[in-house]
């Protein structure tokens, strides 16, 4: 590579893309919140109409998803490469895969539906930090970066991020529904929290949803951090170094395979797992965020100063 | 997962009082050790444990952060170094949790092993008597004779081993699953005694390469090198490798980019062993080059300007092209010029612009990396180099505290500057110095793992045995004939998503087969 065309202009373009998505899912969120209020309502009509909100906001999901994909792509042709070498970069584009699985993935499993409401509001916080702080112009790839690897490494662990994502918003509603605290409690949000519960599917389904979705993602990761080591040989002559972004890969592969022993150990299935669950992707967003920014590393890219 | 099943695979994990005698305690505490909740637990310490590396510094991966963290923090420092906070990998209390949890590993995997070797033989277990305790199971209308033989049929054709026993059929498949597993545990196995022989068998040097230098693969051919504990120097493969060009390419084009690297490019020729033929590559940071037993990897790189130093009498001092360490994006670089060889020693303290340009402050900057307008500058100090001392120094630094400045911000005389081509006046009776002209040159790092083919063998054989045992299905199907119909039910063991389904397809297919 000796000369690459830059194109500031269509990245804004890219950008305005983004924002109309951000725009579009906002509705799309406030529309997901709203059918659960309705769905818990005590009035039979209410509820059943509330599938026609759920209607509205999935298909406004599906339209932000499109723009959102839109916007990634066309900041891989202002970059000319692939669009996830910094910060917002991967913000946008492993958001935008986190949508994309999630939605495919309504056609193999209808049930978590109900959970897009937290998918949704994860990627607008992702969507909103990306464009608010990590934004940078385009700029062409550091001899370091300059490999098939980058395409194969980031991919899969972006699939990876994506499945570990879908499994932790299943986790947290594992973890409200089998809550004492809600379950006990008198008054009246409560009882509303207890019905909006009653919407999502039974606590032996969420929990056996979530290990799946953790599984896959656990698979990626362990080829996410093959690969990693693979890149590291050729890249930093050497395939392993405990250099900080390895050592947190590290460190969430070795959570993960807790959590998978955890789901066959007598005591600590359920509860216990899914805040493993959990832990395991706050490692995971850990990784991405703090580390990024703030250790000191060979992976410094996030592009910022 | 229903928790009967899971009992089956996590030994000791009830309680049991242990025998008295150090027997029994030795078999409780390896009982304990082995349990699935140790490893589970084993785990999370190791998660936790690898934490604090990624916080402090790390002596391996980064020394000069650990040089600056002691200096700054002295008390603190000492006291976390006792803790070994600063090698947190190769810690004592790091390797005690990885060494248990691979006893604790090997302890539960032999035996599964023998266990599943056993499985992998036995006929399935018998139906059992009330289908509808288990999992999955239905009820199907059906009157034709031969059912059962017919569900053999089929379930044999799905792969499953099949048992008749009077009116009931018992299958099972997916053993692979189980095997998977175990493939994937023993692979974590080989993973750990690659890294560790590979290890210690490997050897990392680093050598500094000005162009047309050449390299030759012996211990004294390096600025530096860090050799496993078995390493031997034997293990050298004596070749050649000579810099014949290093090219980097910067962006100019694009405004928001410009100066950012594009492209590092060195040209290099080798030669294995005496008679070897002499190959010419290329080496970029992603493309080291292979030789037996080595690889050539391009780390970093640099200018060397040429400078020649005359005497008064106009007798060479010192002729070469010198290393000069960038200090930033646009390699504004850092030069140690020693000229032992003058009637009185002296150094330089040098710095190269190859785009030079003035700050507001009148101090020198780099404005862009390529050598738009190079510029050298240079202090003079006189005094003990320090060569005869015997102790070895470093070619980048000048030790200052014993010499002189004698052209610089501090002496009378102003430093120098010097274009290419130019010859300045040394202060004194030193004599002259030349800017003859500019090389590059490239840091390479020269380096052999044995144990990493091993390493990717065995992590790859995780990754398919880790896929095996996480996606493929075991279950037990059995089918038993009652009055009017049959009963089918089924029982999974670990995930299953498709079991109800297994069921339905199943009492389809025979069915199916009946009308044929
Ligand atoms: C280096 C330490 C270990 C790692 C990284 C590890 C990792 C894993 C992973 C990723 C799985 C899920 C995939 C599979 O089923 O093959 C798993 C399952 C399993 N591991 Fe380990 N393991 C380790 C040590 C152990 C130890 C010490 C034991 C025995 C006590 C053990 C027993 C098991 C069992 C029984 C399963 C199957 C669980 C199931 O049925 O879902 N593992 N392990």
């Amino acid at each position: 590579m000796t000369s690459v065309t830059l194109n500031e202009g269509l990245s804004q373009i890219s950008l305005a893309f983004v924002f109309i998505a951000m725009a579009i899912y906002t509705v799309s969120f406030l529309l997901f919140t709203g059918h659960l209020a309705r769905r818990a309502s005590k009035d039979v009509a209410v509820s059943k109409r509330a599938f026609n909100i759920e209607r509205i906001a999935m298909t406004l999901l599906i339209v932000g998803s499109v723009s959102h994909g839109i916007g990634v792509v066309l900041r891989g042709i202002a970059a000319s490469r692939v669009p996830w070498a910094n910060m917002y970069e991967f913000s946008i584009s492993g958001s935008f895969v986190i949508v994309a699985i999630f939605i495919l993935s309504l056609f193999f499993v209808t049930d978590i539906r109900i959970i897009a409401v937290l998918v949704n509001a994860f990627v607008l916080l992702v969507l909103g930090a990306a464009t608010t702080s990590f934004y940078v112009q385009v700029k062409t790839l550091m001899p370091a970066l300059q490999s098939y690897w980058l395409v194969i490494h980031v991919t899969v662990a972006v699939l990876a991020t994506s499945f570990f994502n879908i499994a932790a918003a299943l986790a947290v509603a594992y973890l409200f529904k089998t809550s004492g605290w809600f379950a006990s409690r008198k008054g009246k949000l409560a009882g509303l929290i207890r019905r909006i519960l009653d919407v999502f599917p039974k606590e032996n389904r969420i929990e056996k949803l979530s290990y799946r979705f953790n599984i896959i993602g656990f698979i990626l990761w362990t080829f996410t951090l093959i690969a990693g080591a693979i890149w590291a040989e050729r890249a930093w002559h050497r395939y392993w170094g405990w250099d900080t972004k390895e050592v947190w890969t590290f460190i969430i592969w070795t959570i993960y395979a807790g959590y998978l022993h955890a789901n066959a150990t007598r005591g600590w299935s359920g509860r216990r797992s899914a805040w493993l669950s959990l832990v395991g992707f706050a490692a995971v967003i850990f990784n991405f965020t703090i580390v990024n920014l703030f250790f000191k590393g060979l992976h410094v890219y996030s592009g910022l100063k | 997962m229903a928790s009967s099943q899971r009992s089956k695979y996590s030994r000791g994990e009830d309680v049991e009082l242990p025998e008295l005698g150090a027997r029994g305690w030795l078999r409780w505490f390896w009982r304990q050790l082995t349990s699935m909740r140790t490893a589970l637990l084993l785990l999370l310490l190791l998660a936790a444990a690898a934490i604090p590396g990624s916080i402090y510094p790390q002596r391996t991966a980064d020394p000069n952060g650990v040089a600056q963290f002691l200096d700054n923090n002295a008390q603190l420092g000492k006291f976390l170094d006792a803790l070994q906070l600063f090698d947190v990998y190769t810690s004592t209390w790091f390797s005690a949790i990885y060494i248990l949890l691979f006893f604790s590993l090997i302890g539960c995997v032999f035996p599964r092993t023998r266990v599943h070797f056993d499985a992998l033989r036995a006929a399935p277990p018998a139906a059992p008597k009330i289908f509808s305790r288990m999992p999955a199971h239905a009820t199907f209308k059906s009157r034709r004779a031969g059912l059962i033989d017919m569900a053999a049929t089929v379930l044999r054709k799905q792969r499953y081993r099949v048992v008749v026993t009077g009116n009931s059929v018992s299958a099972e498949r997916g053993y692979l699953r189980e095997t998977g597993n175990l493939i994937f545990h023993l692979s974590l196995i080989g993973v750990l005694i690659a890294v560790g022989v590979g290890g210690g068998l490997s050897y990392s040097g680093q050598r500094v390469l000005v162009e047309g230098e050449t390299f030759v693969d012996n211990l004294t051919g390096y600025d530096s090198i860090s050799p496993g504990a078995f390493f031997n120097e034997s293990q050298l493969v004596p070749f050649k490798v000579t810099l014949d060009r290093f090219a980097a390419s910067f962006d100019l084009k694009n405004r928001t980019n410009i100066g950012t690297p594009l492209d590092f490019k060195a040209t290099v020729t080798s030669q294995v062993g005496q008679d070897g033929k002499p190959a010419t590559s290329v080496i970029r940071v992603n493309e080291p080059l292979s030789l037996p037993h080595a690889n050539v990897y391009l780390t970093g790189n640099g200018y060397a300007p040429q400078i020649t130093i005359r005497d008064a009498q106009g007798n060479i001092t010192f002729s070469g092209a010198t290393a000069f360490l960038p200090q930033d994006a646009n390699y504004t670089s850092l030069g140690v010029i020693k000229v032992p060889d003058a009637k009185t020693q002296f150094g330089l303290i040098s710095f190269f612009y190859p785009t030079a340009a003035k700050l507001s402050t009148g101090a020198l900057t780099s404005q862009f990396p390529a050598p738009v307008n190079p510029l050298l500058t240079a202090n003079v100090y006189v005094g003990d180099l320090g060569l005869n001392s015997g102790v070895p120094q470093n070619v980048y630094s000048l030790d200052i505290k014993k010499m002189k400045q004698v052209a610089g911000p501090t002496s009378p005389i102003k430093g120098l500057r010097l274009a290419i081509g130019q010859t300045v006046k040394l202060p004194g009776t030193l004599g002259t110095m030349t800017f003859d002209g500019l090389k590059r040159f490239a840091s390479l790092d020269i380096s052999y793992n044995p144990g990493e083919g091993w390493i990717l063998f065995f992590a790859l054989s995780a990754l398919g045995g880790l896929i095996m045992s996480l996606l493929i299905p075991r279950r037990r199907v059995w089918v038993r004939k009652v009055d009017g119909g049959f009963e089918v039910a089924a029982l999974a063991r670990g995930d299953d998503p498709t079991l109800e389904k297994v069921i339905e397809e199943l009492a389809n297919e025979i069915r199916q087969a009946e009308n044929d």
